[in-house]
């Protein structure tokens, strides 16, 4: 590789209070337009901001969250421009005293812990939605997004790669789903990510010119932006031309970033403090007090799934990213079951099926005490594996009690000797070509057998008492079968 | 003697009393109006249903707090739901609020009865009221006169007792400028004081609502009912609000004034000195003691404030672009030019000045040197009434160098027009409270106004020293003669 990629993340994260940043208005997504309006947040003549306290403790959670310095004191700027969709054409943001300062974050980089900064972390209010309509027949402006309150998280240029920039996005929603103090859905919204890169030949000190990187909407299509950019800016120092400054917007379908019709020339947003809003002191006692509401964080998690539980390192990862994924880990634990076997099925049956679904975990009836009771039956013995996937299956639809299917649906597991005997015998005596195939050396032909007696007892037969017998029964001779 | 020549505690007395009827009080006052307003121009919205809320009134049994069933005129940059609000400029022109300012909220609980709105400078940007969209305001007291501003209209309306009282804002004097060239009594309080909610912002760090009234006794009951703290304004102080009622003693033996030799050196006119002198006589004569200060920081004023103002203004005002309220420009070919356009058209020749002014100001590159530079400047002058406050209990000087100017004779020097403020502004930059009152006539005919100065929060020092030297004087008793519409 002739050069060096470098790259910093802009994310903004959707705060989840019931109420603006400044004024009572619900923040409740999905409402008809201009429904959660009123005149502060709509910029009316004669109105002013009233700071929503939630807000700046959700900020300085997420702060801590991400391990910056908290200072003692903080302000809102105006951050001013022009743009049908700010109504005060003045962004209430911060500057120079931003809540969150010099934080940092550790992602795994194959097999190795990096440790990625945090230039800032800071509270401000979001913007309205422009809707263009068609053939140029203006824009629709829907304000029930303005006023609700964001924190904008800029990273340090420490990504050196595409891959990294993903996992370091990953890993930061993460945290702050953790911290709960966003739902972080980047396909709601709630959680957006502008990207800056620039390359420079290996080692070279000065960083190369960057440019801009906007409307990325998922973790895969940051990723695939920043590799097209990547190459881009590589085949403009290759062939002798210079990267230009500018903002690119990442175009999905075509998968190539283009130049963006900017709205604006290089922006001067003339920042001074907010006169309508008082200087806002944090206390060592406040951070304290919001410090000891920050669960156990991933990492941590983690961490104690390895030593605690003896997971493996991508189990642990797997389960841990989502907080309520480790919660519902954890709570089925309490059912006494093993660790692995949790595990196995969570990452198995339960992420596959919410995958295929697009459901989220609390949105299927399945509950810790359903996994649980479950995989106390299979490891009683009661059901078998196989058993337990079709039982697994009808919980998560209908979220009936595991007992309640196996009673209802007959599904307890044969382990009698002789009543498996008793099939066996009938299988064997079904199929006599097979048992000579086999006799022949044809392994397979036991697969077979095996499913012919699986069949027979619908499914209930435990496998490994009729692979044992079976087996036995084959190799002992015709003295067995006769039996 | 007519109905709005008496104080508020006389009619509020009197219809107790039901010696007349609130209904009649409004009906004056509406008479009153049509009968002298083609000539004053004080209001450019009159409120169609105040007999109607009179009448309804007259129906409860008791008035209740002192204001009830009291006729006032409310600034046109305090938001009345229903009722247009332009703050005298175009671009407001077909404005109606969708809410109340908290002000008119608690004018509203006290049951005093809105007549309508009142001229002012565009934006609150003028000391003269000729820079308003829609009409120049005439001083009661000669009509070739300005009132002042940019409160000029609500001061105007109360000296022609067209409104018992009104209600004005004042960023660098524009209630007390106005109140001392018409001759009545104009208050700013300690900002923060008043909620500033529902006050079309000029500079959020100077803007306050204030009283503007005949006499001080009725500057008392109205700051009684605006002040407050505002939970809607995250600059609203919580500080207990005292009976106000309870400072109007006549008394103030021992008291500590202070005389800025920077209030009475050069430029102030002649004669206002003279009455100024008699003023502290007056003072003194009650038990006063009186001293020279200086407030060395005083010239620094002028230039820091238009900054700030400025400033903040370009600011306040960007939300004014035609996107959701107010006049938008037709037949744009696209977003910028509409912005241009509406911006251009709406607003009117100082406002752009100061728009200008002010976003140059913020630009990158310049910030530290202007606006921090100035906020600095605003702390020294902060200071240097902190110093003079640790020894006295007030400041007294004139309210403005001269008095009133002719309509049209400085409108074309701007830089004229802002010395008009050096008496005034320093109060606001360092958010302290301040009244004047009436203290006599020029030979010209026109009133000269005494300003007092207080320690921020101590409106009721500047009440009681007011109230004892309005009690010796008989300015406030003096009319203005107006000649009422043909055919009267």
């Amino acid at each position: 590789m002739k050069y060096e990629t470098v790259i910093g993340l802009e994310v903004h994260a959707e705060l989840s209070t019931k109420s603006k940043i400044f004024c009572g208005c619900s923040t409740e997504f999905g409402a008809p337009p201009n429904s959660n309006t009123c005149p502060v947040c709509l910029g009316h003549p004669g109105v002013l901001p009233v700071l929503n306290q939630e807000a700046l403790r959700f900020a300085i959670k997420a702060a801590l969250a991400l391990n910056c310095e908290v200072g003692e004191y903080t302000r809102f700027d105006r951050k001013n421009y022009f743009y049908p969709d700010l109504p005060k054409a003045y962004q209430i943001s911060q500057y120079d005293h931003p809540i969150g300062k010099r934080g940092w974050i550790e992602i795994e980089v194959n097999g190795e812990r990096k440790r990625i900064g945090i230039n800032r972390l800071h509270l401000e209010e979001d913007a309205g939605k422009l809707t263009h309509r068609e053939g140029g027949k203006g824009t629709l402006v829907d304000f029930n997004r303005v006023g609700v309150p964001l924190i904008e998280i800029v990273s340090e240029p420490d990504l050196r790669s595409p891959e990294e920039a993903r996992l370091y996005l990953e890993k930061l929603k993460a945290i702050l789903q953790y911290t709960e103090v966003s739902d972080v859905k980047m396909e709601e919204g709630s959680l957006r990510c502008d990207a800056n890169i620039s390359i420079r030949p290996i080692g070279q000190k000065e960083f190369g010119t960057k440019t801009e990187l906007k409307n990325m909407n998922t973790f895969s299509g940051v990723q695939r932006g920043l590799e097209y950019e990547e190459k881009r800016q590589a085949e403009l120092l290759d062939s002798g031309q210079q990267v230009v400054q500018e903002t690119r917007r990442w175009d999905e379908a075509r998968r190539e970033t283009v130049v963006m019709r900017s709205k604006e020339e290089a922006h001067d947003y003339r920042y001074f403090p907010d006169p309508d809003l008082v200087e806002i002191k944090i206390t060592p006692e406040m951070i304290m007090e919001i410090k000891a509401t920050i669960p156990e964080l991933p990492d941590a998690r983690r961490e104690r799934y390895l030593s605690q539980y003896g997971l493996p390192a991508y189990d642990a990862e797997v389960i841990t990213m989502s907080k309520k994924m480790a919660d519902f880990f954890e709570e089925t634990l309490s059912y006494g079951v093993e660790p692995k076997t949790v595990a196995n099925w969570l990452m198995g049956e339960l992420l596959g099926y919410l995958n295929k679904n697009s459901l989220e975990l609390d949105q299927v009836s399945l509950t810790p005490r359903h996994l649980g009771k479950m995989i106390q039956l299979l490891e009683q013995g009661t059901i078998s594996g196989k058993i337990a996937k079709t039982i697994f299956a009808e919980m998560l639809e209908t979220g009936k009690e595991p007992e309640a299917i196996v009673a209802e649906k007959g599904l307890v597991q044969i382990t009698d000797v002789a009543a498996i005997t008793a099939m066996i015998n009938n299988v064997l005596a079904a199929h006599p070509q097979s048992v000579e195939d086999y006799r022949n050396g044809k392994s397979q032909a036991l697969g077979y057998l095996v499913g012919q007696v699986m069949k027979e007892s619908k499914g209930k037969a435990n496998p490994q008492l009729v692979n044992k017998i079976l087996l036995d029964l084959l190799i002992g001779g015709s003295r067995n079968i006769d039996q | 003697m007519s109905l709005l020549e008496r104080n508020i505690r006389e009619i509020h007395q009197g219809l107790c009393k039901r010696e007349y009827s609130v209904s009649e009080l409004v009906e004056e006052s509406m008479r009153r109006i049509d009968s002298v307003d083609h000539q004053v121009k004080a209001f450019l919205f009159r409120n169609p249903f105040a007999l109607e809320e009179a009448k309804k009134l007259d129906e409860l049994t008791t008035p209740d707090g002192p204001l009830f069933g009291i006729p006032a005129g409310i600034k046109d940059n305090i938001v009345t739901k229903g009722m247009r609000t332009t703050c005298a400029s175009r671009m407001l022109e077909n404005y109606e609020p969708i809410y109340d300012a908290a002000v008119v909220k608690r004018l509203q609980a006290g049951q005093a009865v809105i007549m309508g709105k009142c001229n002012m400078d565009e934006f609150a940007m003028g000391s003269s009221n000729e820079n308003s969209a829609f009409q120049i305001t005439r001083n009661p007291w000669n009509p070739d006169y300005v009132p002042g501003g940019s409160s000029g209209g609500s001061a105007a309306a109360v000296a022609a007792r067209e409104v018992q009282f009104a209600l004005g804002s004042d960023t660098g004097g524009s209630i007390r400028q106005p109140a001392a060239y018409c001759g009545v009594v104009g208050l700013k309080p300690t900002y923060g004081l008043v909620s500033r909610y529902g006050l079309v912002a000029f500079a959020s760090s100077l803007d306050q609502i204030g009283p503007i009234t005949q006499n001080v006794e009725d500057a008392a009951y109205v700051l009684q009912t605006i002040a407050g703290h505002d939970p809607l304004d995250s600059t609203s102080a919580r500080v207990e609000i005292p009976d106000y009622t309870q400072a109007l003693t006549g008394e103030i033996k021992g008291l500590k004034i202070a005389v800025p030799k920077e209030y009475l050196g050069e430029g102030i006119d002649g004669e206002v000195r003279e009455k100024i002198h008699a003023a502290l006589h007056v003072f003194e004569s009650l038990g006063a003691r009186i001293e020279e200060v200086t407030l060395p920081h005083t010239e620094y004023a002028v230039a820091a404030y238009y900054i700030l103002s400025s400033s903040e203004a370009s600011s306040n005002l960007a939300r004014f672009d035609g996107v959701r309220y107010g006049v938008r420009a037709e037949k744009s070919s696209n977003l910028i030019d509409m912005y241009k356009e509406t911006r251009s058209q709406g607003f009117g020749q100082e406002v752009k000045r100061r728009i200008m002014i002010g976003t140059y100001a913020l630009s990158s590159g310049y910030y530290d040197a202007y606006y921090l530079k100035a906020q600095k400047v605003r702390t020294l002058i902060k200071e240097d009434f902190e110093k003079v406050f640790a020894e006295f209990d007030l400041i007294v000087g004139p309210t403005a160098p001269t008095t009133a100017f002719k309509i049209g004779e400085k409108i074309d020097h701007p830089l004229t027009m802002y010395l008009n403020d050096i008496l005034t502004i320093p109060v606001n930059l360092a958010g302290i409270p301040a009244i004047s009152v009436p203290a006599g006539f020029a030979s010209n005919g026109l009133p000269v106004g005494l300003q007092l100065i207080g320690k921020a929060f101590d409106e009721t020092i500047l009440l009681r020293a007011a109230y004892a030297y309005e009690k010796h004087t008989e300015h406030h008793k003096a009319r203005p003669v107006l000649h009422s519409s043909p055919g009267e």
